[in-house]
């Protein structure tokens, strides 16, 4: 750490990931526009994990927290993959994406 | 030292799942039906490799081969060798027979099997993420149709939510307690000053996780639309196999680590299950799409399964085993008469498709009345034993609350169930259905032979279950 660098507490890194998972939740419940941002709130929650699990295997000296992180970083981009794919089958259906259109079948 | 060999059996299915996906993509012709025989033998052997494992833990305490977890796997290689059976007449009939769609359920269940083993966070999440990511595909492989292709949308958006709720609840848990592994987790959470508040949120994000995958009540919003849209043997799949593993990892994960602290979970778990019992009976009332009354039905079971793990007790353990025994039977054997449901080359799932079968089919009607009575919980049935056992188990702990709700909304249940056989064998008949193929029809048969023979074969499957639940509590 530099001189007259302040430490940032465990305790801030935890904030910035709730903060995160929120603005990923709401992102997934409150957008009517278009279902790529839902992809980007998925990414967004997952990536608020990382932070979490990275700031905590700091604060405890221990590893397994980063292995996680690593193996989460690599189920995203599946899940992105697989989201994407079927994104992709869906517009070509439906000729939309809006989240507005999902609606053939109501639950 | 370390044992390479304690997860043999899911490497051996791995690695025949690639083998498989290789032999489909370089053998160039039709091929569908011989991979999903390929996968099928895979499974077999999959299955005796299981059944001859040793208990022991391995890889760093990462895994664990015990009766539990083998018991949950049988039960998870049964679940989908019935429903991938049930695929091969199906997929060819609807022209979705491409050979990933075998492949797609081995590594799902692969996925499974690891989830049944864990004894760390991480291999649950990994086993999970495997479980849900191949159904994801799954759900949307019929990509021409705009139905499945919404289900599949619906149930990656929903459940990739849900995958990141449990992930953000295991990253709390390591937080807070400083470990992810089962063994260690106990001391941890029995600290000098009580459960941290941390702790506690971690552990109720996990349990909403996986309570999205067994889709109980208030994490349910996607079954019925995912049910209706996917092809139906994703929908036999997915209401078979995939609710057995996260039930056992909810199992070992709140028994286990979180044991001492159950004053803490099990207000979580009665809600949840009262509340399931209570949608799955009320909400299947207005349903005419057979496979939307299906996903209600597997709402409610979920309720009555919970039911059992609230008390968390030895007893109750053991009455969730088998209910999940029985509810794979019967469940499969239900899908399979609705797979059988087809006119003139066409798909059909209303209800009063099925108007007048008896005259038309009385095999057919016979299997689905007994799947029927056995889902309402009448005896002799397979289905009353489970609600049996984990009623009884609610009972013995005074949690009188839930075994009343439990029978109140059985009744309740009774009522849609048995709606299906008065249209069956009453209602002015219908035209008759397309002749079913053999493979259909066999697991139709065999799922009733069993519901319908479960109660002479009562003590071995429950010797198996008890064997199985006092591991837990070891």
């Amino acid at each position: 750490m530099q001189d007259g660098a302040l430490p940032v507490s465990l305790g801030s890194y935890l904030a910035v990931a709730a903060v995160l998972l929120v603005i990923g939740v709401f992102g997934i419940f409150l957008n009517r526009k278009n279902i790529i941002i839902i992809l980007m709130s998925i990414e967004l929650i997952l990536l608020a994990v990382n932070i979490n699990l990275v700031a905590f295997s700091a604060a405890l000296n221990d590893m397994a927290g980063q292995v996680l992180a690593m193996f989460v970083l690599t189920v995203a981009a599946a899940e992105a993959a697989i989201g994407l794919a079927i994104v992709v089958v869906y517009s070509r259906n439906r000729g939309s994406i809006e989240v507005e259109d999902v609606n053939l079948m109501k639950g | 030292m370390m044992n390479w060999a304690a997860a043999s059996p899911e490497i051996f299915l791995a690695v025949a799942g690639m083998a498989i996906l290789l032999f489909g993509v370089l053998l160039k012709k039709e091929n569908a039906a011989l991979c999903t025989m390929l996968v099928l033998g895979a499974f077999a052997a999959t299955f005796v490799m299981v059944m001859q494992t040793v208990p022991q833990t391995a890889y760093s305490s990462l895994f664990v081969t015990d009766a539990f977890a083998s018991y949950a796997k049988l039960l998870i290689l049964a679940g989908g060798a019935l429903t991938m059976v049930l695929s091969l007449d199906y997929n060819e009939r609807q022209g979705i027979g491409r050979f990933e769609f075998p492949v797609l359920m081995l590594f799902s269940t692969v996925g499974m099997m690891t989830m049944a083993s864990a004894a760390n966070l991480m291999t649950l999440y990994m086993g999970l993420e495997l479980m849900s990511l191949s159904i994801y595909v799954l759900a949307a492989f019929a990509r021409e149709e705009l139905r499945s292709a919404e289900a599949g949308l619906k149930y990656f958006v929903l459940s990739a939510l849900a995958s990141g709720l449990l992930l953000y609840g295991i990253s709390l848990t390591y937080g807070f307690a400083g470990t992810m592994d089962f063994a260690k987790l106990p001391d941890a959470v029995t600290g000098v000053d009580g459960v941290s508040t941390g702790l506690m949120v971690g552990i109720a994000f996990v349990i909403a996780g996986l309570a999205f995958k067994l889709s109980a009540v208030p994490f349910h919003m996607w079954t019925p639309d995912v049910y209706e849209g996917a092809p139906t043997p994703v929908t036999a799949f997915m209401s078979t196999a995939p609710k057995v593993a996260p039930f056992v990892v909810l199992l070992r994960v709140l028994i286990g680590p979180f044991g001492h602290v159950s004053v803490q979970w099990q207000p979580i778990i009665e809600v949840v299950s009262i509340a399931s019992m209570l949608l799955g009976s009320f909400a299947a009332i207005g349903q005419t799409n057979i496979k939307r009354l299906m996903a209600y039905s597997s709402i409610g079971h979920m309720g009555y399964a919970l039911v059992g793990l609230a008390p968390g007790t030895e007893s109750g353990v053991r009455g969730v085993l088998i209910y999940l025994l029985t509810y794979v039977a019967m469940s499969a054997g239900a899908f399979a008469c609705v797979i059988a449901m087809r006119r003139q080359g066409k798909s059909v799932e209303r209800i009063s498709d099925l108007a007048g079968l008896a005259k038309t089919d009385l095999p057919l009607a016979s299997l689905l009345t007994l799947f029927m009575f056995s889902m309402a919980g009448v005896p002799p049935f397979a289905g009353f034993f489970g609600k049996l056992y984990v009623f009884l188990a609610a009972v013995q702990s005074g949690l009188w609350l839930l075994a009343i709700v439990g029978i109140l909304t059985s009744v309740v249940a009774c009522y849609y169930y048995i709606r299906i056989i008065k249209v069956m064998f009453f209602d002015a008949p219908a035209p008759a259905f397309d002749t079913r193929s053999a493979s259909v029809s066999f697991v139709a048969i065999a799922s009733g032979m069993f519901t319908l023979l479960f109660v002479l074969a009562l003590g071995p499957f429950t010797g198996a279950a008890e064997a199985a639940a006092r591991v837990l509590f070891g």
